[in-house]
């Protein structure tokens, strides 16, 4: 048990000192990322200038304010830096292919953990990278969050939805991933789940500007619990019983992606043939 | 024998070998061309969303539903030429800079500025063209024909729309070619192709969306220093004419995107004969 924990240690340690060599390329990245949000910001202030008859903080559309989209959207980039997994499907998809994967058949190392703490290490050294850009954005537009910080209990919650979106995004693209034992090529199919994904996750616009039945329809997805459902929860759009019948469903979705990329896995490998040297 | 090469006949060659080179994969081509079409679908879906709580983008804006799909259709337009011609050939410039084969490009015969801008067509992308071609229509039909205050358009407007067109090609061409000169002094640029993204992003929007508030500053450079602003407003005014009957395009902001876009083309050539001056090979 010892040994597998120095393991353990030493695979999360390298990737994260492989990760903090680019650090100043990462703070400058993350910066830039947020400048979509200034385009956003002026168009849902001419979009609530209209609704609200040239009163912007007057109207509404769905529930939100004007600051509370604007803050919305900021909450979506944090939850997005949680979920989102660069190159970790594709990754896994070109090990497949190019028969690199088999080192983890003769290796004592199982692949979905190696590659969960790998992605750990790489999640801690980008946010303690991207903590200042990320912290100079929020106190510039601080004026957004209107409601403050939410109650204790509510910021449990979203730290809650938050890990648990690590968790989800990090298995379903590895489960997409692991479907390269099936398919070699799946460059397409990650592409039409990218752009699904921006929009089934809440990353384009707040889901429940959705009208009946295709808000009830994106419901029943796993996507929105990467990026909606865990600034919801900070906005207090999903509160109380609710929020709890959410973080439930939340776990059982990760749940469900953690089994599924585990058979994915052992099918796969039982499927997989490796040649050469 | 004719020592210069005609510029035609040499584009030609390119768009045809990318064509051949696109129809050996013809199953990734369609793939390309429906991800491309997904994008342009989910936008249409946004924005039929946003029209739903309201009528206009800005208060009294004249941007109503199908003005501003005639926006919308225009950018795409813009966007799909610039990702058809340009953009592909972009990425392979700061390659050829980065590993040094930018030598073969300069022994050839033919301008260097054309040879690495023209070189690949990326024909998948003209999917977006189309269909933004098909919302234009559907955007046109409903204004001309709409029972209250129906769109007139001139014979001009069709020529005129064109030109402003080819200018807002111009100008984001400009930006971009500059920004991947850069390549020379910095050896790798990912962060300004992002940069790139980041501010060709102002030129989607209404330009009078941002002259508001701290917008003001932000309006002022990307509209007169940077003139991103003026690539799709200006030709989509002049066809869906938003705020009439008050001129939708003035005679100066037109003058200016003309005066612009021969700037600019003007400033991204010397930044890339600089960069040319600069270059100093990888190879060994």
């Amino acid at each position: 048990m010892h040994a597998r924990l120095v393991c353990w240690w030493t695979i999360f340690r390298i990737a994260l000192e492989e990760r903090l060599v680019y650090r100043g390329d990462f703070a400058l990245g993350t910066l830039m990322r947020f400048l979509p949000i200034v385009t956003q910001i002026f168009l849902w202030w001419a979009i609530f200038d209209a609704v609200g008859q040239g009163a912007r903080d007057q109207g509404t559309v769905a529930g939100y304010s004007y600051q509370n989209v604007v803050a919305y959207y900021l909450l979506v980039m944090v939850g997005r830096a949680f979920s989102s997994m660069p190159g970790l499907a594709s990754g896994i998809a070109s090990q497949i292919r190019n028969g690199e994967i088999k080192k983890y058949l003769i290796q004592p190392v199982d692949l979905l953990g190696f590659l969960l703490l790998t992605r750990m290490a790489h999640k801690l050294a980008y946010y303690s990278v991207a903590v200042l850009p990320f912290a100079f954005v929020f106190y510039l537009c601080r004026g957004y969050f209107v409601g403050g910080w939410p109650e204790a209990d509510v910021l449990a919650g979203y730290v809650a939805a938050l890990v648990m979106a690590f968790l989800l995004g990090f298995f379903l693209e590895a489960m997409l991933g692991l479907l390269g034992f099936w398919f070699l090529e799946i460059s397409s199919l990650l592409f039409i789940y990218m752009l699904l994904g921006y929009f089934l996750s809440g990353h384009m616009f707040p889901l429940d500007m959705l009208p009946p039945p295709w808000r009830e329809l994106v419901g029943l997805l796993p996507m929105e619990y990467l990026a909606y459902f865990p600034s919801a929860v900070f906005l207090g759009k999903v509160s109380g019983a609710e929020l709890v019948a959410g973080l439930w469903t939340q776990a059982g979705w990760v749940v469900a992606f953690v089994l599924l990329s585990r058979i994915a896995y052992h099918r796969g490998v039982r499927r997989y043939s490796g040649f050469g040297g | 024998m004719n020592a210069r090469p005609s510029f035609v006949k040499v584009f030609l060659t390119f768009a045809r070998n990318s064509l051949v080179r696109d129809s050996m994969f013809r199953t990734n081509f369609l793939l390309q061309c429906l991800s491309s079409l997904s994008w342009t679908v989910m936008n249409i879906g946004f924005y039929l969303l946003v029209f739903r709580h309201t009528p206009t983008i800005g208060l009294e804006s004249g941007w109503g539903k199908y003005e501003f799909f005639v926006f919308l259709a225009t950018t795409w337009i813009i966007n799909s030429l610039m990702q058809t011609f340009f953009m592909p050939n972009a990425d392979e410039f700061s390659e050829l800079i980065r590993t040094g084969n930018l030598d073969f490009a300069l022994l050839k015969p033919i301008d260097t500025q054309f040879l690495i801008s023209f070189q690949r067509v990326d024909w998948s992308s003209l999917a977006d063209f189309v269909a933004a071609v098909v919302l234009l229509t559907v955007a046109l039909g409903n204004l001309t024909t709409r029972p209250d205050d129906p769109l007139l358009l001139s014979g001009w407007t069709p020529v005129l729309y064109v030109v402003y067109v080819l200018c807002g090609v111009g100008i984001l061409y400009s930006v971009m070619i500059a920004l991947a000169s850069t390549s020379v002094w910095l050896g790798r640029n990912r962060n300004l192709y992002d940069f790139w993204f980041y501010i060709t992003s102002f030129s989607r929007y209404p330009r009078e969306i941002f002259r508001r508030g701290w917008g003001v500053p932000l309006w002022g450079f990307f509209s007169f220093v940077i003139p991103v602003l003026v690539v799709v407003n200006v030709p989509a005014r002049l066809l869906a004419q938003p705020l009439r009957p008050e001129p939708s395009v003035s005679w100066q902001l037109a003058a200016f995107t003309v005066l612009a876009t021969g700037l600019c083309l003007g400033a991204s050539r010397w930044v890339f004969l600089r960069a040319l001056h600069a270059y100093r090979s990888a190879s060994s």
